[in-house]
Formats: C-alpha cells, structure tokens, sequence
C-alpha cells in the first residue's frame, strides 16, 4: 500500500517498511532543536536525571532568538546558562543571540534535508516542511526524553491534501493562500493531522513561500506541513550549504483522510482580525481600520523575500502619521542582504525602526509591546489575546505587502491599489 | 496512577483557549509558583485563586492550541488540576499534558453537557464522564496504552529516570 508523506518519513524513523495513520512508533530524530526560552530548562531537567548526556551532541541545534538582546538581566542570565551547557554537552551547532530565529537559521544553514524527522522546543517547527522535512513541536519533557535516547514516540497522523491549482494575482502572495485556508478551514481545522501542500500551484512557491506556508500549518492544528522535494527544493538546498536532493515525493497510491482543490486565481489579501488566526477577512472588507503599529518579520515573513515585497510598496514614501513601523529581518544574512541590497535603506527612508535580528516583538516578549486599545497589524503567525502586550490590545495577521501598504495608510490598506507586485 | 476515577467541581471555558492564555508570555521564563498565578487570567481573572486541587477542566474545541510550551500543562497541573476533558485539544497540548502527568481527554458534547460549577466525575479507564448532578453519561476517548504507561509513571521525566536506574 502506498505512502504519503508523512507516513513515509515515520516509517523511515522507525525502521519500518511500512506504516499507516493512527498507529504508534518509537521513531529515532534525525535533529533536535532547542531555542533561548526552553534550552536552559530542558539542559537542568537533563541533568536532574542523572544521565547527563545527549545521544549525539551534532544532531542538536541550539539557537538564542527570542530573547534579543537581553530585554532583562533574567534573561542574560538564562543565556548564559544555555552558553555553559551547550559547551559541557558538546553541542557545536550554536547560534548566539543576533544570528536570527530558529526557523531561519537551519534552513539557511542547512541542517535540514528531505525526508528528515525534526523535534523542536517550539510549535513553528513545522516550518522544515517546506524542505520536505517531518519537523514537529514538542515539550520540555519530551525533549529531555529525545535528547537522552534520541527517541520519541508518534502517533502517524491522518493526512489532508491540498490540491492547489491557478496563479496568484499581483499584490497576493503564499502568506494570503495560509491565511486564507486557516479561515476556511479553521485553528483545527488540521488538528493532529498532516497537510500535504500539492498541485500545479506549488511549482510557482518559491522556498520563501513555502516556509510561510508549512510555519502558519501550525495555525490550522497540524503536526507536520509538507511540500514533496522537487526542483525548488534542491536549487535551494544547493545555495545554501548542502548537496542537492533527489524528488521526495508521496507514493501515487497513496491514501489521504481528505483531498482539497483550492483554486488560487481568485484570492484576495486576506487579513485575520482579533483574537483568531482563523477569523480571515478578504482585506476588502476591512479597508480602514485604524492602526498604530505594523510589524514586519518573524519566522512566518521576515525573509529577504519579505522585506523586499514591503519595501516595494514602501518605496519612495513615508509611514502615516502617529504610526510605528518596526522590522525584525528573521536572520544576520538577511539583514546583510537588505543592507546590499539598498531594502534596508528603503524601509528606513519610509520610517521603519530595524530590531536585531531575532524574534522581536512577535511573542510579546519585548521591543514594539502594545498599550490597552492599540492595535498592530503584523505579518507574523498569531493574533492571540494579550500575544503583544497588553490583552485590550488587538493584533491583525496580513502579507508584507499589506501590512507595508497599511503603515503608509495608517489604517488597513489594500496593497493592490498601491500598484504593489507582491506576485 | 492511584486515582482511576476522579471528581471534582467543573471550570467550564470557552472555544479556543490558547497557551497563552493558559501561560501568559510575559511570565514565559518565571518560576512555576509565579507563572501559575497568572493562568487564564485574560479570561477568567479570579482562576488562579478560587480554583482547588481536584478541580476539572471543561472546554470546547482547541483546547490548548498555540505554542508548544509545557507550562500551559504544567500550570494547570501545578494549581492541582485533576484532568482536562475538552470537545478537542492541540497536539500539542496534549503532548505536553500526557509528558507532564496531567489526563488529557477529548470528548465529543461535553461542552453543552456542562455548567460551570458543576460536580463532574471522570473515569481514566473507560472513559466515561459523568455530570453526576443530571446524570449525563459520555464515553471521552479512552487514551491509548502508550500515553497510560506515562501517566502511569507520573510523566515521561519520571519514565526516563526509571528507565537510568533500570
Ligand atoms: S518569530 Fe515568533 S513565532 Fe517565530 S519562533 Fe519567534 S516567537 Fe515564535
């Protein structure tokens, strides 16, 4: 019986030939992933076990992000502790504070290659889809669990496929595609399931997109997010330092829980308005709206690709009145770029402050927080109550391009009528 | 686990209860003894200080959904939350719950079958939920042998360290 994606990365986890959905394995991870906010306390739980080791110190990676820089001397010190344990653990594959968020960094540094399993102290672990890789979130526990035996157990999921077919009009990018299937789907609408991302339409999503994709599956419940590895995949493993890949693709016979033909030519911006990622409007409707913060970046859209999309709207004009415009580039080689590039100097001239590279104000943790009644519009992943600052603040979910197109508006803007080439 | 049957007085939420609700941001880095006291505090302010230990969760779809961290579990587990008893629940969520000892179930009409404050018995093994003041009976889904053996050994830290002594 025929494979699909997710079915064939546990069966290789596990050492099977075969697996289907709904059953149990002991799967072996192929990386472990641990970021600022959970690293230090899964490495003292590890140690509280007596066993103090890991099952293979380069299989892990370890990344300061979210923290950046230090916003408090609690935080310093928790990254000192992760800089002590990384060290005692010999765990080479480190990324400081400054480098940019986990979810950049490994695809750009190319830890992560098709057909791989990938745990990671962070629910957005199911961006490594993109790649064609089972990436997944899991706790503090099981990570101790993972780290010492270098095995987890997984129920394999039911599977959705999304046939997607059409290309996208100008100003409409692969951010309004995930929007608008967790709108039509639901925060559920996946829940414990895989998606398989398929059909003609895909050809046409360049790695950027399909990062933004598989990382906003999460929003719609799933366990993994999965483009199959094709010639995108391998153009984009081979620049950033790795061998190419073979096609990783599901069996033709095999089975799916349901299949969905998604017609994209149609699709409008799509904003996803307060307190639900599922609660997605067409930007249409929602014109005018007004705003006193956008953000751009987070490992949803804070890639070259993204900042170059704001920028073209930004381009040679400044941001509203008694608006903020902050932008966080997702890792130092993207900020590099949109220095070289003349993108930073374009967000700049428009009024936009740059943060360190890391996860900003995305999780509400510091640097760009809300006052009661404030309201942001973002293109980062989640829009929950009190996820920015203060919980009577409200947070909307947009593209670059329309948030860009809204910090010139001061209120929510259509970037289509901007003439922006978001495509 | 010592209790297979477990009673208490109902919290009844809402649709949708993120982990950040259930642990706010802000106290993401906090010791368990501050982070617990801020647990649904954005929905229901006085939670963290009327709730007693042996109290059980009811909720509606989603329950847990957000990110992945175990606190939201911890917390509810560290206030002495019994169980949680949802229409359906992050993967996540339950994940974490399974990891950190707390029984997680999903059971489909709990959410109309119950009132906040009512006295709701749960029963892990078969998974028969019981509204024990109109008598209404739902079977939960009962939880696989795997996720058992874990709540069984108090979490799966508590696994691993018997598994280092084996
Ligand atoms: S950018 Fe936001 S969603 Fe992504 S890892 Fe950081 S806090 Fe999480």
């Amino acid at each position: 019986m025929g494979m699909n994606l997710a079915e064939r990365i546990l069966a290789r986890s596990a050492g099977r030939d075969q697996v289907a959905a709904g059953e149990f394995v002991m799967a072996e991870i192929d990386l472990a992933l641990l970021h600022d906010i959970f690293a230090a306390q899964v490495f003292n739980l590890l140690r509280d076990t007596g066993l103090d080791q890991v099952f293979d110190p380069d299989r892990i990676v370890v990344v300061i992000d979210h923290l950046v820089p230090a916003p408090s001397e609690a935080a310093a010190a928790i990254h000192q502790s992760i800089r002590e344990h990384i060290s005692r653990l010999g765990i080479t594959a480190f990324y400081d504070a400054g480098r940019g968020i986990c979810h950049q960094l490994l695809p750009e540094h190319g830890h992560i290659r098709p057909g791989d399993l990938v745990v990671g102290t962070d629910s957005h672990t199911t961006t490594y889809g993109a790649l064609g890789a089972g990436g997944t979130g899991i706790g503090t526990s099981d990570m101790v669990y993972a780290l010492a035996t270098g095995q987890l157990w997984f129920r394999v999921p039911e599977t959705i496929r999304f046939e997607m077919t059409g290309d996208l009009m100008a100003g409409v990018s692969w951010k309004d595609v995930i929007l608008h299937l967790a709108g039509r789907f639901g925060a559920d609408g996946a829940q414990y399931r895989a998606i398989e991302f398929a059909g003609p339409a895909v050809a046409g999503a360049d790695m950027s997109s399909r990062l933004t994709v598989c990382n906003m599956a999460l929003e719609m419940g799933a366990k993994f997010g999965l483009f199959a590895a094709d010639g995108v995949t391998d153009t984009y493993l081979r620049s950033h330092g790795g061998a190419g890949t073979e096609p990783f693709e599901p069996d033709a016979d095999a089975t799916y829980e349901a299949v969905h033909e998604i017609a994209l030519s149609n699709l409008e911006p799509q904003v996803a308005l307060p307190h639900e990622v599922d609660q997605v409007s067409p930007v249409t409707e929602v014109e005018g709206i007004s705003l006193n913060q956008a953000f751009i970046g987070s490992c949803t859209n804070g890639r070259i690709e993204d900042l170059r999309a704001a920028a073209e709207v930004l381009a040679g004009h400044h941001i509203a009145p008694g608006m903020r415009l902050l932008v966080a580039p997702a890792s130092r080689a993207v900020l590099g770029e949109a220095l070289e590039t003349g993108v930073a100097a374009t967000l700049v001239e428009a009024g936009a402050s740059i943060l360190a590279p890391g996860c900003g104000p995305c999780f509400g943790g510091h640097g760009g927080l809300l006052a009661p009644g404030e309201r942001c519009i973002g293109t980062h992943n989640r829009n929950f109550i009190g996820r920015m600052g203060s919980s009577e603040a409200e947070i909307f979910l947009a593209s670059p391009a329309t948030v860009a197109a809204s910090a010139l508006a001061g209120h929510i803007a259509d970037p289509r009528k901007l003439g922006a080439s978001d495509g | 686990m010592a209790d297979d049957i477990l009673r208490g007085r109902a919290w009844r939420l809402d649709h949708d209860i993120s982990t950040d609700v259930l642990s706010p941001g802000a106290y993401a880095v906090d010791p368990v003894e501050v982070r617990k006291l801020h647990v649904l505090e954005s929905v229901i302010p006085e939670f963290a200080n009327e709730v007693v230990a042996g109290d059980i969760i009811v909720a509606g779809r989603n329950f847990g959904c957000g990110s992945s961290r175990e606190t939201a579990a911890e917390n509810l587990k560290a206030l002495g939350v019994a169980c949680v008893v949802t229409e359906s629940l992050s993967r996540l969520f339950m994940r974490n719950a399974i990891a950190v000892g707390l029984p997680a179930l999903i059971c489909t009409g709990i959410h109309a079958a119950f009132a906040d404050g009512d006295d709701i018995q749960v029963d892990l093994v078969t998974g028969v939920v019981t509204n024990v003041a109109s008598l209404v009976e739902l079977r939960a889904d009962p939880l696989p042998e795997e996720m058992r053996r874990i709540l069984a050994s108090g979490g799966i830290l508590a696994l691993l360290k018997g598994r280092s002594v084996a």
